[in-house]
């Protein structure tokens, strides 16, 4: 049977796909299965009897095979179901769900509002590198990115916030009475150009649209500095390597000029490479939001991981997990195959 | 370096083989502004972290009574939310930080490039279990991952270095077995198993020096990466535990000082971000020295 080659290895890629989510689901279920023996007592304290230590195995599902307990557990998170935190208590039933809910909307506004900022930015700034390859701009550029890639995102994060609340302290500070008076008058009128960006994002679900973007324009800021350094000098890289062949010489031996020959000639090929780079910053994201999130106080899912790790809180922490785990890998699958559409190469097998 | 004379040079005598220390001295004679700053920072943080004792003026826990003191003589960079003197912490925490983190990425080398050379030396099965496994343990970001294992075993450094290792040994496995496999079918290698020489043999004297400087250049890199990550974990809460001094903890605690207008909480985060740009300069540099690497053209 002939079979689309291209849809063959899209399906094939899918399937892989699925299985590297089925064995990460078994990892992460069975990190509840991996807890210190005494983990019952030790969380319910002192107070512990016998009865209550054995109820607590039994809600957590310890007296049961674990075979049977992880499909009872994937086949509930398929239905929704997370099952219920460790801070819940008789009568009092704090479901998984029903937490991480508002908190992975915040994360998702957050990811996708600097998404749509960093992805046009990288791939311009990325574009215009390539075609001023060795220029001043592409060296300002290289160096800037090179250093952001190397700092922490908390050490950003920091500074842009000490930025913005530079600009009411700056004029009593030490430093601007020493600097002469005229040095001084123009920082402090710099500074004041930066609009002052809230430091802390308190959001809440009553929260309007614009005021949430409005509040969450410092995160947003900090990760699309952290992630356009590594997508701009992985496109520039893409476009280069593109450059370096045969056909791109013809074109530039046809006359056209170099814009025309990156945008219409080097860049559709070139989609593929890049494609890749932007899903695989995206995937990164999700790693820079948890720190961020803790940063400014943004309630998403990133900052509930980490308090719940605090409080070992286990089925709020693989809940998370388990949506950064399969955001991350579909974010990646995506990426293969889209790399494998637009791949003309495979369009005409030999 | 020698390209361009080799002509000239079958006519003369016979071309005398450079010591190793020469040519180290003629790299480093060529090496770039960047690689010596890199290099000069670096050096300076090993010396410190080397000789915190003397260096510090206070000791590593002592609490004054003064706490989120202002900057001063008597306390240079002020004190923190305990009282205890900036400066003494930070030369401190370079010890603790960067201790740790060197010890988890040797950990993670030995361990991955161990099982990565074997897997290129007898590939078959074990090859094929222990790729695929390192796929599974890549598909999931490491910070989540290390929180989400952190939450089990509970936050002790020797749980943190356990952990990050594994985490990071597998993107040294991947490298390894890859330059591995290049190196494994290669003539000397097949000559030296008819030789009859031992597996570990092979291994440490006909492998591992062809392959040691991608090796190298991915050890500054992945220090870099366990560094910043710690860092991040620390910061978080769930890292390195009071009350050892530590740049990633010394940031969140005294954080709040930022919303006054105050410096010093940055001063933590830019020693960890200066030493990561300068390590990257080194390891660019030398990629560039040792692979004959240059900038696309």
């Amino acid at each position: 049977m002939r079979v689309n080659p291209v849809a063959k290895t899209v399906l094939q890629r899918l399937g892989l796909g699925l299985i590297t989510l089925f064995v990460v689901s078994i990892i992460i279920f069975s990190a509840i299965a991996m807890l210190p023996g005494d983990f019952a007592k030790a969380t319910l304290g002192q107070a512990a009897t016998p009865e209550t230590v054995a109820a607590l195995q039994h809600e957590i599902g310890l007296d049961r095979p674990p075979i049977e307990r992880y499909f009872s557990w994937i086949g509930k998170m398929a239905q929704g179901d997370f099952g219920s935190s460790f801070a819940s208590r008789t009568g009092y039933r704090r479901t998984v769900a029903e937490i991480i809910a508002p908190r992975l909307y915040n994360t998702m506004f957050l990811a996708v509002m600097t998404a749509l900022v960093a992805v046009p930015l990288a791939l311009g700034l990325g574009i215009l590198a390539a075609l001023y390859r060795n220029s001043w701009f592409d060296r300002l550029v290289n160096t800037v990115t090179l250093t952001t890639i190397s700092f922490p995102e908390f050490f950003v994060a920091y500074m842009l916030a000490f930025l913005i609340i530079s600009r009411d302290t700056f004029a009593g500070t030490d430093l601007a009475q020493s600097l002469p008076v005229w040095l001084a008058a123009s920082i402090d009128w710099t500074l004041n150009v930066v609009p002052k960006f809230p430091t802390l994002a308190n959001i809440s679900d009553q929260t309007p649209f614009w005021e949430h973007v409005w509040r969450a324009a410092l995160p947003s800021i900090t990760l699309t500095l952290v992630i356009v350094a590594h997508m701009m000098r992985m496109t520039r890289a893409a476009i280069i390597n593109m450059l370096s062949s045969p056909y791109i010489d013809m074109a530039r031996l046809k006359g056209m000029t170099p814009m025309v020959v990156v945008l219409r000639h080097a860049l559709p090929n070139a989609w593929a490479p890049i494609v890749t780079v932007v899903a695989f910053n995206l995937a990164y994201l999700i790693v820079g939001v948890v720190v961020v999130e803790v940063v400014f106080v943004y309630p998403g899912v990133g900052q509930l991981m980490v308090d719940a790790v605090k409080s070992r809180d286990v089925p709020v922490v693989q809940a998370c997990a388990l949506v950064f785990a399969a955001t991350y890998i579909l974010l990646n699958l995506i990426a293969d195959i889209i790399s494998i559409a637009t791949n003309p190469r495979l369009l005409h097998p030999r | 370096m020698t390209s361009a004379e080799p002509l000239i040079q079958t006519t003369r005598a016979p071309r005398v083989r450079r010591t190793r220390r020469s040519r180290m001295r003629i790299a480093l004679k060529k090496a770039p502004l960047s690689a010596w700053f890199g290099m000069v920072v670096t050096l300076c943080y090993v010396l410190v972290a080397l000789f915190a004792p003397l260096i510090a003026p206070y000791r590593e826990t002592q609490v004054f009574s003064e706490a989120f003191a202002p900057w001063s003589h008597e306390f240079m960079f002020g004190t923190d939310q305990l009282g205890r003197d900036m400066l003494t912490r930070l030369i401190y925490g370079a010890r603790n930080t960067i201790g740790i983190a060197v010890a988890t990425t040797i950990i993670s080398f030995a361990a991955g490039v161990t099982l990565g050379l074997l897997a290129a030396m007898y590939r078959g099965w074990p090859d094929q279990i222990l790729s695929r496994a390192v796929d599974v343990l890549m598909s999931i970001p490491s910070l989540i991952f290390a929180l989400m294992l952190l939450s089990i075993f509970g936050s002790s450094i020797t749980s943190l270095v356990l952990i990050i290792a594994l985490l990071d040994s597998t993107r040294v496995f991947r490298l390894a077995r890859a330059v591995g496999l290049n190196v494994v079918v290669m003539e000397y290698v097949e000559a030296a198993q008819l030789r009859g020489e031992g597996p570990a043999w092979i291994l440490r004297k006909e492998i591992l020096p062809n392959i040691l400087p991608p090796l190298i250049a991915e050890f500054g890199l992945r220090f870099c990466f366990v560094f910043l990550t710690i860092a991040a974990l620390s910061f978080l809460g769930v890292g390195i535990q009071p009350p050892s001094a530590d740049w990633g903890s010394m940031v969140r605690e005294n954080a709040t000082l930022i919303t006054y207008g105050d410096v010093t909480p940055l001063l933590p985060a830019g020693a960890i971000a200066l030493l990561t740009v300068a390590v990257n300069f080194v390891v660019d540099w030398f990629l560039h020295s040792t692979s004959g690497l240059r900038d696309e053209k």
